[in-house]
Parts: C-alpha cells; sequence; structure tokens
C-alpha cells in the first residue's frame, strides 16, 4: 500500500470514528436521562434503598472490574420484593438506563479503535510519529482521552462521564479535519529528532488528561451547586437538577478531579522541561520566550497555582476549581490561538 | 450618652508597631501561602503580553514594524514595557517578590521539617475516636500479642514509636521533603537561568559556502555577552564552511506543505585552536557541534548571488558573492550590492534574488518555490554617495539620503534588471555592466556558550521529582491504644489522621484492625 492510500485510508477511519462516537455519545445520553428518571422514580417510591444502592454500585462500581456482575443481582432483588408500589417501575428505568450504557460503551471502544487505526496509519504513511502539525496534535490527543476513558471504564464505573467525555472529543475532531486538516507530508528540519515522540507524546497524554479534569471538574461545580441548592431546601426540579443525582457526590468528583490533576500535572511539567532540552537543541538556547512557550510556562503556573490554592487552608475547594478550569483555558488558547494567529518558532501547524 | 461614652472607650487599642515589628508583618504577609497564590496568577497574567506583542529581543524588525504601523498606541506600549516584557521592571518585580515568597517559604519550613524527620512521632491523642478513620476491636490475644501483631501490621513504610502499650506511627515524611524540594530546586531553576545570562554569551554571524570563522569579537554580525562575560576572551576555534545541502518538500503539493524545508545540513571542517588538527564535523539543525567553550547551531540559511560588476573600460570593481536576506517561505531574499570603487559615481544595486523567479502583473518579481529551480536577480540601481557622512549602515540596504535612482536608457522609467545566471546586462550611460555569474548559500550560525546549563536542567529534573514525590506521597498519622479486657483478651483502639484530605485513610485503620483480630488480609 503506498503512501497515499495509507493517508486516506486514516481519514476514513476518523470519519468512521467520528460516527462510532457520535452513536456512543447518544448511547451515554439516553443512559443519563433514563438513569435520572430511574433515580427520580425510587426518589418517591417506596423501594428508595434498593434502587439507591443500585445505583450507587452502578455509580462506582463495586470494586475491581465486579461492578457489571453484581448490578443484576442487586435489580432482581428489587424487583422481586412483593407488594413495593412502583417496584416493578423503578427496576424497569434502571434496567433501560443500563441497556443504554452497555452500547454506548461498546461503541467508545470502537470509536477508539478506529481513532488509533487513523492515528497508526497516519504515521505508518509518512514514517514518522504522527505529531508533527495541528490536526495530528489534536488526532492524537482524542485518541488519549478516548483511551483514558475506556480503560478507567474497566476499573470503575464512568458511565456519568460519557457525554462530558464523548461530546468533547467528537467536537475537537470536527474542528480538526474541517479547519486544521494538515496533508500528510515529513517534518519540518527542527522537529526532525527524537525529541519529537517525547516531548509532544507526553504533552499529548498529558492534554488528554487535563481534558478528562477539566469535564470532572465541571462537573464537581454542577454537583456542588445542586447540593448546596439541595441543603437549603429548594432543590431544582429540571431535567439539569435530575441529572446531577446520577453523578456522584460532589465531594467524591472533586477528589477525581484532583487525582486527574495530579497526573496531568507532573505530565505537563515533564512537557515543559523536555521542550527546554530540545528548544536548546535545536534552536540554541532552551527558553526564548516564544508564544508557545510562554504559553505552556502560562498554563504550568495556573495549575501550579491550582494545587497550590487545594492546600491553602482558608481558599475554599469551589475556587481552586475554578482556578483548574481557568488552566484548561489557557490550554485551549494554547491550541488554538496560539497556533493560528501568535507568530513565533512553533509555527508548524501545518496552517 | 453613656453608650456613647462606651464605645469610644471599647475602641480597639492597636498594638504599636515599630519599625521591626512592620518588617515583620510585611514579612509574613509576603511569605504566606496566599501572597504566592496571588503572584504565581500575576506572573501568569504578566507573562501574556509577551506572546501578544513582538519582542524586541527576539523579533526587533518586526517590533519596529509593529511601533511603525500603531503610531499612537505602539510609542505608549513601548514606554510601558510591552515590547520588552521578560526585561521590564513590572515583570523582574513580580517575579523577585516570587522568589522572595519562596525562600521565605522555605527556609522555616526546612527547619521544621527537619526537626520532625528526627523527632519521634507525636503522642497517641487521648481519645482515639474523635480522629478522622478510627476503629476499636476486640480480641481474645493478651496486650502483649496484640501490640505485637500490630507492630508487624505497620510495615516498613511507618517509623515507630511503641510506649508501653501505645503505638504511635507517622509516614510520608517524604512528601513534605519532595515538597520542599520541589521548591528549592524551583529557586535553582531561577539561579541557574540567571547565572546563564550573567556570565554566559552568543553570537550570530551568517558564513557563505567556502568561507571561514574565527571565535573573535570582530567576526560575528552581532555579538551579545552577558554582563559578566568577557568578549576578549572568546574560546579560540575556527572552521570552514565546506557544503551546505537543502531540500524543499516539492512531492506533497497540499497547502502548508509544498515547499516547506526539510533537511538542512552544513559540513564544517573545525579547529579547536590554532595549529590543531582540523576535524569534519555535520551540523543539522537539531544536531548542534559542539566546540570546547560554546555551541555551533545552524538556525538559518538563505542564498548569495554571485555578480560580477565591471566599469565603462570593462575593469572589475565588484566581484563576489553577497549575501541576501529571505523575506518569504519561498526565499524571495532581499539585499543590496554596494560599488565603492565604481566611476564616476558610487553605485549601490538594491532588488531581490528568486530561487525560483517569477513576475506576475500584482505581486511583481517573486519566487514561488525555495530551492534554486529557476533563479532570477530582480534589481534596480541608485548611484551617489553609499555612506554618507560616515554614517554606519546596514549590508542589507541602502541608504539612499545621498543617492539618485538611475533612470532606463530612453529616461521614460527607472531602470529595471532582470538577470538570469549568466547574463550581462551593459548599464546605460556608460556606467559599465553587471554580470549575473551564479548563486551559493549562506548558512545562518548561532555560537553560545551558558555555563549554568546543567544546573538549570539539573534543578528543572530535581523539580518535577520533588513534585512527584509530594503529589503521590501521603502523610499519615496512625495511632493504636491497647487495653486489657478485665476477663482476658484486649481492647484495640486505633485511630487515623492525615495531613491533606485523604480517602485512603480509613482502609489503613481497617487493615490494622483486620490484621490484630486476625480476620485475614483485606483488599489492599
Amino acid at each position: 500500500m503506498d503512501a497515499n492510500t495509507l493517508a486516506e485510508y486514516s481519514v476514513i477511519s476518523l470519519y468512521s470514528a467520528m460516527a462510532v462516537l457520535t452513536l456512543s455519545m447518544l448511547g451515554f445520553v439516553l443512559y443519563l436521562a433514563r438513569a435520572a428518571t430511574a433515580r427520580d422514580d425510587a426518589r418517591s417510591g417506596a423501594g428508595v434503598r434498593a434502587v439507591d444502592r443500585e445505583l450507587v454500585e452502578a455509580r462506582h462500581g463495586a470494586g475491581g472490574g465486579g461492578a457489571e456482575a453484581s448490578m443484576p443481582d442487586a435489580t432482581d432483588a428489587v424487583s422481586a420484593v412483593p407488594g413495593v408500589a412502583g417496584e416493578r417501575h423503578t427496576g424497569d428505568a434502571a434496567r433501560a438506563a443500563r441497556k443504554a450504557a452497555g452500547p454506548a460503551r461498546m461503541f467508545a471502544w470502537l470509536a477508539t479503535l478506529l481513532l488509533a487505526a487513523a492515528v497508526i496509519m497516519r504515521g505508518a504513511s509518512v514514517h514518522r510519529p504522527p505529531l508533527g502539525n495541528l490536526y495530528e496534535f489534536v488526532t492524537a490527543a482524542s485518541l488519549v482521552v478516548m483511551l483514558a476513558f475506556c480503560l478507567w471504564g474497566l476499573r470503575r464505573n464512568v458511565d456519568w462521564l460519557g457525554v462530558f467525555v464523548t461530546a468533547p472529543v467528537l467536537l475537537m475532531l470536527g474542528m480538526a479535519v474541517t479547519l486544521w486538516y494538515t496533508e500528510a507530508a515529513q517534518l519540518l528540519p527542527s522537529l526532525r529528532s527524537y525529541w519529537l515522540v517525547i516531548h509532544v507524546t507526553v504533552a499529548t497524554i498529558s492534554v488528554g488528561v487535563f481534558t478528562l479534569a477539566a469535564m470532572v471538574t465541571v462537573l464537581y461545580l454542577l454537583a456542588d451547586r445542586a447540593e448546596a441548592k439541595a441543603a437549603a431546601g429548594t432543590p431544582g426540579t429540571g431535567m439539569g437538577a435530575r441529572l446531577m443525582r446520577v453523578l456522584p457526590r460532589a465531594r467524591e468528583l472533586e477528589r477525581l478531579s484532583y487525582a486527574l490533576h495530579v497526573i496531568a500535572f507532573p505530565l505537563w511539567t515533564f512537557t515543559l522541561i523536555a521542550g527546554a532540552i530540545w528548544a536548546r537543541q535545536a534552536w540554541a538556547s532552551y527558553w526564548n520566550w516564544d508564544p508557545k512557550e510562554v504559553w505552556t510556562f502560562i498554563i504550568w503556573v495556573v495549575y501550579a497555582a491550582y494545587l497550590h490554592a487545594r492546600a491553602t487552608t482558608g481558599i475554599s475547594k469551589q475556587r481552586a476549581a475554578y482556578i483548574a478550569l481557568a488552566g484548561f483555558g489557557c490550554i485551549i488558547v494554547n491550541y488554538s490561538i496560539v497556533n493560528m494567529y501568535f507568530v513565533g518558532q512553533h509555527s508548524y501547524s501545518g496552517l | 450618652m453613656t453608650t456613647v461614652r462606651d464605645r469610644t472607650q471599647a475602641a480597639p487599642t492597636l498594638p504599636r508597631l515599630g519599625p521591626l515589628g512592620w518588617a515583620r508583618w510585611a514579612w509574613r504577609q509576603l511569605t504566606s501561602m496566599r501572597t504566592a497564590l496571588f503572584l504565581l496568577l500575576l506572573v501568569a497574567i504578566a507573562a501574556l503580553p509577551g506572546s501578544i506583542w513582538p519582542q524586541r529581543s527576539i523579533n526587533p524588525t518586526r517590533t519596529a514594524d509593529y511601533i511603525d504601523a500603531h503610531p499612537k498606541l505602539g510609542p505608549l506600549l513601548d514606554r510601558l514595557g510591552f515590547f520588552e516584557v521578560y526585561a521590564s521592571p513590572w515583570f523582574s518585580a513580580i517575579y523577585l517578590l516570587l522568589l522572595i515568597s519562596l525562600v521565605g517559604c522555605i527556609v522555616p519550613r526546612t527547619r521544621i521539617h527537619l526537626t520532625q524527620v528526627r523527632a519521634r512521632p507525636p503522642r497517641v491523642p487521648a481519645n482515639l475516636g474523635r480522629l478522622p478513620a478510627h476503629a476499636r476491636v476486640e480480641v481474645d490475644a493478651e496486650p502483649a500479642a496484640a501490640v505485637a501483631s500490630l507492630r508487624a501490621a505497620y510495615g516498613r513504610r511507618y517509623r515507630l514509636d511503641v510506649r508501653g502499650e501505645t503505638i504511635a506511627a507517622e509516614t510520608g515524611y517524604l512528601k513534605e521533603s519532595g515538597n520542599l524540594l520541589f521548591h528549592i530546586a524551583v529557586v535553582g531553576v531561577i539561579v541557574g537561568v540567571a547565572a546563564g545570562h550573567i556570565w554566559g554569551w552568543k553570537g550570530d554571524v551568517i558564513v557563505p559556502v567556502g568561507n571561514s570563522f574565527a571565535d573573535t569579537m570582530v567576526s560575528y554580525d552581532t555579538l551579545s555577552p552577558g554582563p559578566r562575560a568577557d568578549p576578549t576572551q572568546l574560546p579560540p576555534f575556527s572552521f570552514t564552511l565546506d557544503k551546505l545541502d537543502v531540500s524543499f518538500e516539492d512531492q506533497v503539493t497540499g497547502a502548508g506543505q509544498f515547499g516547506q524545508p526539510r533537511d538542512f545540513t552544513a559540513y564544517l571542517t573545525t579547529t579547536a585552536e590554532p595549529g590543531a588538527t582540523p576535524v569534519k564535523q555535520v551540523l543539522k539543525v537539531n544536531h548542534p557541534v559542539e566546540m570546547d567553550g560554546a555551541t555551533i547551531f545552524l538556525l538559518g540559511n538563505g542564498y548569495a548571488p554571485i555578480v560580477t560588476v565591471k566599469d565603462a573600460h570593462g575593469a572589475i570593481v565588484y566581484s563576489g558573492p553577497t549575501v541576501f536576506l529571505a523575506r518569504d517561505n519561498n526565499y524571495t531574499s532581499s539585499g543590496a550590492i554596494k560599488v565603492p570603487a565604481a566611476t564616476p559615481k558610487e553605485l549601490g544595486f538594491f532588488g531581490n534574488f528568486l530561487p525560483t523567479g517569477v513576475i506576475t502583473e500584482h505581486t511583481g518579481p517573486i519566487s514561488v518555490f525555495p530551492d534554486v529551480r529557476d533563479p532570477k536577480l530582480a534589481l534596480g540601481l541608485y548611484e551617489g554617495v553609499l555612506n554618507p557622512s560616515g554614517q554606519a549602515s546596514s549590508v542589507y540596504t541602502l541608504n539612499t539620503k545621498e543617492m539618485t535612482q538611475v533612470k532606463s536608457a530612453d529616461g521614460k522609467d527607472v531602470l529595471r534588471l532582470w538577470l538570469s545566471p549568466g547574463e550581462t546586462v551593459t548599464l546605460p550611460g556608460d556606467r559599465g555592466s553587471i554580470t549575473f555569474d551564479g548563486v551559493t548559500r549562506w548558512a545562518g550560525l548561532s555560537i553560545r556558550h551558558d555555563p549554568a546549563r546543567n544546573l538549570t536542567l539539573g534543578s528543572a529534573l530535581l523539580a518535577l521529582g520533588g513534585l512527584i514525590a509530594t503529589l503521590l506521597v501521603r502523610r499519615r498519622r496512625v495511632f493504636a491504644r491497647v487495653t486489657p479486657r478485665p476477663h482476658g483478651g484486649s481492647v484495640v483502639e486505633i485511630g487515623a489522621l492525615a495531613k491533606a484530605d485523604d480517602d485512603g485513610l480509613q482502609d489503613v485503620v481497617d487493615r490494622l484492625a483486620a490484621a490484630v483480630t486476625g480476620a485475614g488480609r483485606l483488599p489492599r
């Protein structure tokens, strides 16, 4: 197979991934909608406890990979209790939610595999790591996000996060194919270095994890607001408020967000250091205050501020979360505006 | 009335702060976590303008162009330091404050940490049930046996302090060590960067193929030594640029790829010092050549058209390669050929070298591909005084203050020359002729020395190590108290607390409880 055919197949694979990802997203939307209803019904019915427990298990997973196996029993237990009003209906709704989540998860896996195929074929068509321009970077970062999400799903149940992962990834891929598409070709001399693999791969993983972390942070802030309202005795009644009840508790979301940031931040620090080592080789100076370097530094400082804020007594977790989101805002600026409009040595986006 | 009097009496009497008190207060404010956080965010914001506006130290031409294009905003921004953000007083002020805050945080914390590392874990609290994670179990074992099994269950990661039937244990000292290491290493990075600026130097030079370069102050086009670097004591190496290979993308025709550079390779013959054996070395974009005391980097390249200018009698008044600078990605290169030996007046050619030249109506002469496919030289001509009143002028442009543009033979238009290699054109009005002999390439080299490079790199890596340690390690104190039951057996109370939010704390307690009851091993 020649290079052009491979590059074409890569694009076809990418479009297929997007199609499958759309199905996955719809599945997760359906799951959230149904799970919210199930939970609502459960609250109004008498079988609250059992269903709650079931949903808690569904949400958090009963330890390493056992969630799947334990759930049918729980549902059967609920359905088997005779004479409890509404229990039949409740069991149906919960089961319906799970029914939507299963295919959604499967589609997510399939989309991830297609995405991986697209990335690999792109690399094979040019005999180099497919990380040479913005299109390739965004595709690879999307793959990291999806892979992380799917692998995470093996350990615990993260169906509640599905929509919030698939939707942004779909958006990112859409931008990549429409706005940032660059034809497969060889690299600029300054990119011909093994540091490309080290620096950009780690940056990709880091951005992928930061993206997940940002999603969880947004959910935390929403859940926190919903909980505060509920505590004040004025819980919301809309669809949004109902959705919130499907999510883990705010406290747990916050911890999750912190854990993800704790993984991503050292990776970003490494990106910064590896970039400096490479810059010294390619541009003679390890730090040139190039716009991309400035933004990498700004992102690092903002996330450092987040970790700092979280460790500072007297600064609320919510406020720290907003700093983390500001950091993610900087990442978005870095990969969109800085790449396209600012003149600097990192101008290899191919645009 | 009395209430009013009461209020005046109750007004808080603030303690008077002497100069020392105020200093202490300022120090406390500066070194607080909140201030550090504020300064961090401020650094991020202050670094921003440097990515938006062109920076003089990086791209002086673009900076000058910007100021020219914005006659109102430009000078104002310039006065505020927006074109030299990272050397501006306000940026320096922020990072210096941050540095002080950093040191002010490191010093006392190191002292406390060193004491704690050497100290025994704190005494067991009276009421273990009040700790965030706790458990109480009754076992049949006698207290001594229970203490022994607890000791074994703690594992090696805890520092134990067993006093009678109580156990105090602490783990995760590495968290604070890593945290301190991170902060100290960040100071190391800042010191390394500063030292590199102070004792380092860098020079840039353009060397045409076939030419040699000796590392002395005068050989450089620009040389920027740090305040403490001695530019008269540069390492005594020299080299010749034997060859420069370049290649550009011509297979892939898509937008953004066609004509992109693919490879630049320079071949050097280097000599470490006068009299030393010459060594052949390959210099590429990502492969600098390390010399003793400096490193040579290949940063740019371009074309130097070779022309011969003769006077009306056929005598050669100028001959050789002239460096032209590339203006765009297709290497449309502009430059000036100055012929002070021309008679009766000095001549100055200006214009473009085009490696693959075309003329279109709306672009004029322009290059459409960066490699030499159809080289053209498009020139105009001035005559007069090249360097009026001894003013220094750029090598790449003409100072036309005391020059007039030469017109074509019919006098209707200015003279425009369009030359292909090997072509000779006679200049109108007995000014002689110009021949475009061919073209050679030049390499833009940067030669640098940063004595603190390894300090900076080492510190950065230590910072990363410290960061990972402090983020992953958990600091925990886990206490246990064993009391005998009246009729045999014992009661074991376990309690734990963590320095930060720690969701694994109850697991630790449960595991210990399980170990002492002999309930087998709990998962993790």
